[in-house]
């Protein structure tokens, strides 16, 4: 089911075409409007009027989160505030936040967005939806709900947190569609259990799942526990909200919504672009947005773009599943370590989702890394020998997954931290 | 006898065990016997109570990976300890592994109940009760 077959089956050569024309707007939009693109172009030489392919998008500097902070709040809005309709920021934790705007016409092209993006994931206008994302000044939220509107569902905006009214409202409001994150969703499923309600007291069929990385392992744990299809969501404020790719019902990659973004992989480390297949860090350039326009923007997330046909009919490329993050990577002992190695590592021998954390120490001048994983009902036994055992295979198969010695730690159940929304995986004690 | 026996996973910090046996009492769960099997990081605690799955209830409900597993347990009355060699020469007999055992004063007194975990549950309790202990 398609929400715009004219752009999501356009022909290749077509949208190629398309991108063309909307990207020399944008640049010029960006040259003209905001002192900081005019600057990094200026330095390389380059003006709107020397984009003549596609491929020369390449010859252009790149936007990073640093450039928003330095331009902090509002310096590379590309309008002036009065034709700002709204505005979104991160919650700034780890420094200034960054800080997005959308017209009136940038809300417009974003709801069309998030109503091709949750039609492409198989909501329809009949459909429930529990909005378990953050509303607020987080993306999530309000993006999702404009979409739902679009399409005519009905959304409660339930926004995050308190996972027994969560599940009370599935149940009572006949909840057909949850979007959260995945590990919120874990989270659901478990008080579910908890509270002994029957799968079939749930009218639930479909999750969009984002905002952290997952696996596919951590997919067929949340289907399988609340009896749904997970489809994967994926989106950044900085490049709209969420919608800026979806998987549909074939979850073999995430349609990217060519019609508004360039799709770019890079060599984190070279900044050269890698061909289709070879993973790298996402780089988007928007190509519709008046506010806020993005010139090739490092996301900072790791994947890779897929070319191959979909069997869905769309004709986008799409985007692999978000590996991991180029900010989350952890270095020990000189090897990068992903987090989703180890969650990968450690459903395949618990045979369930874990619930794991990673505490990093230096001990002398040695970094240490210790996997802590709750022990679940299913994976303890009474025989002291068998946990051993368990401990000790877990431990194997990260080191030979990883290339590091670990130490592993089994503690008991729900003594790591749950938050409503991301999930704290790692605590850094090293002082760097 | 054949007894439900409650396994708690611990770690094996200070306060752990506090907790755990804590609980128990304030649910009205009398605890009859227990035994701590220890590794560096955690620790495994059986329990023999009065009402097992009632007990697991509660265990699970206060965020405790427990599980019941079952045990023979033989009371034991004069010279406890020959008898007790007596069974472990009934078990070797019969090529039967004890992974471990754990005594504890009986309800009569001057007697000692003795539970034992081992490997072939149905052949121990069968032979057992053949060469006529009680059980």
């Amino acid at each position: 089911m398609y929400w715009n077959p004219k752009y999501e089956c356009m022909p290749r050569e077509e949208i190629k075409q398309l991108q063309l024309e909307r990207l020399r707007l944008t640049l010029e939009r960006a040259y003209y409007n905001v002192p900081h693109y005019r600057r990094i172009m200026q330095e390389i030489g380059f003006e709107p009027e020397d984009l003549k392919s596609l491929d020369d998008l390449r010859h252009l500097p790149f936007t990073s989160k640093k450039d928003l902070r330095e331009n902090y709040p509002y310096g590379m809005f590309a309008v002036p505030l009065s034709e700002v309709v709204r505005i979104h920021s991160s919650s700034g934790t780890t420094g200034r936040p960054t800080v997005v705007g959308y017209t009136k016409h940038d809300i417009n092209v974003w709801s069309e967005i998030m109503a091709r993006t949750l039609t492409t994931a198989g909501v329809q206008k009949s459909d429930v939806i529990q909005n378990a994302y953050g509303y607020g000044l987080f993306t999530g939220g309000l993006g999702i709900h404009y979409g739902a509107e679009k399409i005519g569902a009905t959304i409660i905006p339930v926004s995050g947190g308190n996972t027994k009214r969560q599940v009370m409202i599935m149940k009572d409001y006949g909840t057909t569609v949850l979007t959260c994150t995945p590990s919120c969703s874990l989270h659901i499923a478990e008080t579910i259990e908890e509270m002994e309600i029957l799968k079939d007291e749930l009218k639930l069929k479909i999750g969009i799942f984002g905002a952290e990385p997952w696996s596919e392992n951590m997919r067929r744990e949340i289907e399988e526990r609340l009896n749904i299809s997970a489809i994967d969501i994926y989106g950044l404020s900085e490049i709209i909200g969420p919608g800026v790719a979806i998987e549909c019902p074939y979850k073999n990659g995430l349609h990217v919504h060519e019609d508004h973004f360039i799709v770019e992989v890079i060599d984190p480390k070279t900044g050269e672009v890698l061909p289709p297949g070879e993973r790298g860090e996402l780089v988007f350039t928007s190509l519709t947005k008046e506010a806020l326009p993005m010139i090739r923007y490092r996301t900072g997330d790791i994947s890779r773009i897929i070319e191959e046909p979909c069997p869905c009919g769309r004709t986008s490329v799409k985007i692999g599943r978000i590996e991991g993050r180029t900010d989350d990577m952890i270095i020990i002992r000189g090897v990068n370590v992903f987090p989703s190695q180890i969650e990968h590592v450690l459903l395949e021998v618990g045979q369930t989702e874990p619930h794991y954390q990673l505490v990093i120490d230096r001990v002398g001048y040695l970094d240490v890394l210790e996997v802590q994983v709750e022990v679940s009902e299913k994976m303890f036994s009474d025989d002291v020998r068998s946990l051993e055992m368990l401990s000790k295979k877990i431990q194997n198969e990260i080191e030979s997954t990883l290339g590091i010695s670990v130490k592993v730690k089994l503690v008991e159940p729900k003594t790591i931290e749950r938050s409503e929304g991301k999930a704290k995986r790692i605590i850094d004690k090293r002082n760097i | 006898m054949l007894v439900k026996q409650l396994s708690v996973f611990l770690e094996n910090t200070p306060g752990r065990l506090y907790s755990v046996t804590s609980v128990l009492p304030e649910n009205n769960v009398k605890i009859k016997a227990l035994m701590l099997a220890d590794t560096a990081d955690f620790g495994v605690l059986r329990l023999i109570v009065d009402e097992p799955e009632k007990t697991l209830r509660i265990l699970q409900e206060n965020g405790y990976a427990a599980k019941i597993t079952n045990a023979i347990a033989i009371e034991v009355c004069d010279s406890p300890f020959q008898q007790m060699q007596k069974i472990l020469k009934l078990l070797s007999e019969k090529n039967i592994n004890v992974e471990y055992m754990y005594a504890f004063s009986g309800e009569t007194p001057g007697t000692a109940l003795v539970v034992f975990r081992v490997d072939d549950l149905e052949t121990a309790m069968e032979y057992l009760k053949r060469k006529k202990m009680t059980v």
